[in-house]
């Protein structure tokens, strides 16, 4: 294992006008973690997020995303990283094959590559006899494990899920997470979102993000023996009423 | 419970469903009491949506019947429309116009004001009010939800329908959001709500557990919780997901899952005591090399049982044709 943190963020900043949606946050994340980024809904995660995907420019501060800057070097951040989100992943439209097909044309993967890539994937998940299914048409459940496997494709160092359970029940939840952890075990680094507070618990280590900056930082374990609080969740309400 | 028909906030008999071929819904039967809080929980596609439309009157049944507030809901739909109050999953606000415009708008379409709902809606819109001018795609997660609710009172119902009014809302924003409902009910409100949350559940009057079209059982929390019928243990080791494979691969693993920063394990004995299990579980997780081995006995939640009943998670793909979430 590497001691370069896969991703390593300093006093990283973004104003907007005179509103500082992201001040000086700082946190690293070891090469195969799985982080928790938490936060209220306007708490900074998504201009944060967008900042280490290579999508926005950040306003002061450093930060590298699997060893590359993300000021100087967005564009090879945007190939290096595999992104999910529930509100956008699959062009529903699209078949499986054929979203599986783009996304390995997006990442230059070569015809060989994606269609050995496919059949492995639709293998393992199941879902050969849908391959040829609209996305639309498939279950919320198995597109969005369809998602995460799509934006493992390229194989990234980094990939970020941004409320990738949003609406499942706790049985898909809880296969969506045996895929994370499995692709953390391979050496992958994840930065998670989520509004469930019991996956807040399935981190190695999560962040809590209130106006802006990062109120609380490290493990599950040890922000309840910090905060002396019975769960995740209680530290996350007490963190962002004091906040109001 | 006692079950008066008469004075029922909602019968269901036998409603079913088709879009194709699978049935959406197949015969589901429930009475929700007047002033009850009652959840229904279970996957997406399990048929909650297609259940909450219909009894919401905007969606025929195939077969089957039901009744709100003592009215069909396809005979009755025009006498029955404004005496309740329905909030969908997605779309259910205009985003494109103010949090004010899109009350007014609301309030028109059942004929009344927002002056006179005023009374019933002030603990919400209060609120708000100091978004009165904001488009409603600008607003949070939340304060959407709060207005959406908002507008589904402002004609005052006398019964909620909210298909999973908190889904993608933070912690926060959603313990709002149940405690406003839980003020509803104390004013006498009859609130029908669907939710993937387990912790919302909790806070059921009772919840019924849908899944593929049916019902597979209707009971308080607290009794859902209870049928789980074996010893429950909650494992701790140094290498999680490991040791979740590693009890995956024993054959007196009856089911193990991530629950919080545990394992859940329940052994396939059904007769063998807590502590014993638990020893015999340490025995092999250290035989195998773990570190951090810890187990104790745990006690079973709503969320255990709810994946004890479930037992194998949706995924079947052939029911593409059925009604989206």
């Amino acid at each position: 294992m590497t001691t370069i943190p896969a991703i390593d963020v300093h006093d990283l900043t973004r104003r907007f006008g005179s509103f500082t949606a992201v001040d000086r946050v700082t946190f690293d994340v070891r090469s195969g973690e799985v982080f928790g980024f938490l936060g209220a809904n306007g708490a900074g995660k998504t201009t944060a997020i967008r900042m280490l995907t290579g999508l926005l420019a950040p306003s002061s501060g450093r930060a590298s995303v699997a060893g590359h800057d993300v000021f100087h070097e967005s564009e090879r951040i945007k190939r290096t990283i595999g992104y999910m989100s529930q509100r956008f992943s699959l062009y529903e439209d699209l078949t499986v094959r054929e979203n599986i097909r783009l996304y390995g044309g997006i990442y230059d993967l070569s015809d060989g590559d994606i269609r050995d890539r496919t059949d492995r994937m639709l293998a393992r998940l199941g879902l050969e006899h849908a391959a040829d299914a609209f996305v639309r048409a498939i279950p919320l459940g198995w597109r969005q494990k369809l998602a995460f496997s799509v934006a493992l494709l390229h194989r990234p160092r980094v990939v970020f899920l941004d409320e990738p359970t949003s609406g499942v029940d706790p049985i898909t939840r809880r296969q969506f997470w045996e895929l994370i952890y499995e692709a953390a075990a391979s050496g992958t680094t994840v930065l998670v979102t989520t509004h469930y507070m019991d996956e807040a618990e399935y981190c190695d280590r999560i962040s809590i993000m209130v106006a802006g900056r990062i109120a609380a930082l490290g493990t599950p374990a040890e922000l309840k023996r910090d905060f002396a609080v019975p769960s995740i969740d209680d530290l996350f309400v007490r963190l962002a009423r004091e906040a109001q | 419970m006692t079950t008066d028909r008469a004075t029922a906030a909602v019968v269901a008999d036998a409603i079913e469903k088709r879009f194709g071929p699978t049935p959406a819904l197949a015969g589901v039967s429930f009475t929700i009491h007047a002033g009850e809080l009652f959840g229904f929980v279970g996957p997406d596609g399990g048929g909650k949506t297609t259940l909450f439309r219909i009894l919401a009157t905007v969606m025929l049944p195939t077969a089957g019947r039901a009744q709100v507030l003592g009215r069909d809901v396809v005979r009755d739909l025009w006498a029955l429309r404004p005496r309740i109050g329905y909030m969908a999953g997605r779309f259910s606000l205009y985003p494109d116009l103010s949090v004010l415009e899109n009350l007014r708008f609301f309030a028109s379409v059942f004929g009344t004001t927002i002056d006179q709902a005023r009374a019933d809606i002030a603990p919400i819109y209060s609120q708000l009010e100091a978004f009165n001018d904001r488009r409603a795609g600008a607003l949070s997660g939340g304060m959407k939800q709060k207005l959406a609710l908002c507008c589904a009172l402002v004609h005052r119902p006398e019964i909620l329908f909210l298909d999973e009014p908190t889904t993608g809302v933070d912690a926060v924003s959603r313990r709002e959001f149940w405690d406003l409902l839980g003020n509803l009910k104390k004013a006498g409100m009859t609130i029908v709500v669907s939710t993937p949350y387990m912790d919302e559940a909790t806070r059921c009057d009772r919840v019924a557990l849908i899944q593929r079209g049916r019902l597979l059982g209707t009971d308080t929390p607290q009794q859902i919780a209870a049928s789980f019928d074996r010893p429950l243990l909650a494992v701790h080791a140094a290498d999680r997901y490991r040791a979740l494979l590693a009890l995956r691969e024993s054959p007196r693993t009856h089911s193990v899952y991530p629950f919080g920063e545990s394992l859940h394990y329940a052994d396939s004995s059904v007769d063998a005591t807590a502590d014993s299990v638990a020893a015999d579980v340490t025995t092999y997780l250290v035989s195998r090399g773990f570190d951090g081995v810890r187990v104790e006995p745990a006690t079973p939640t709503v969320e255990d049982a709810f994946i004890a009943r479930m037992g194998a998670p949706e995924g079947d793909v052939a029911r593409s044709d059925q009604a989206h979430s």
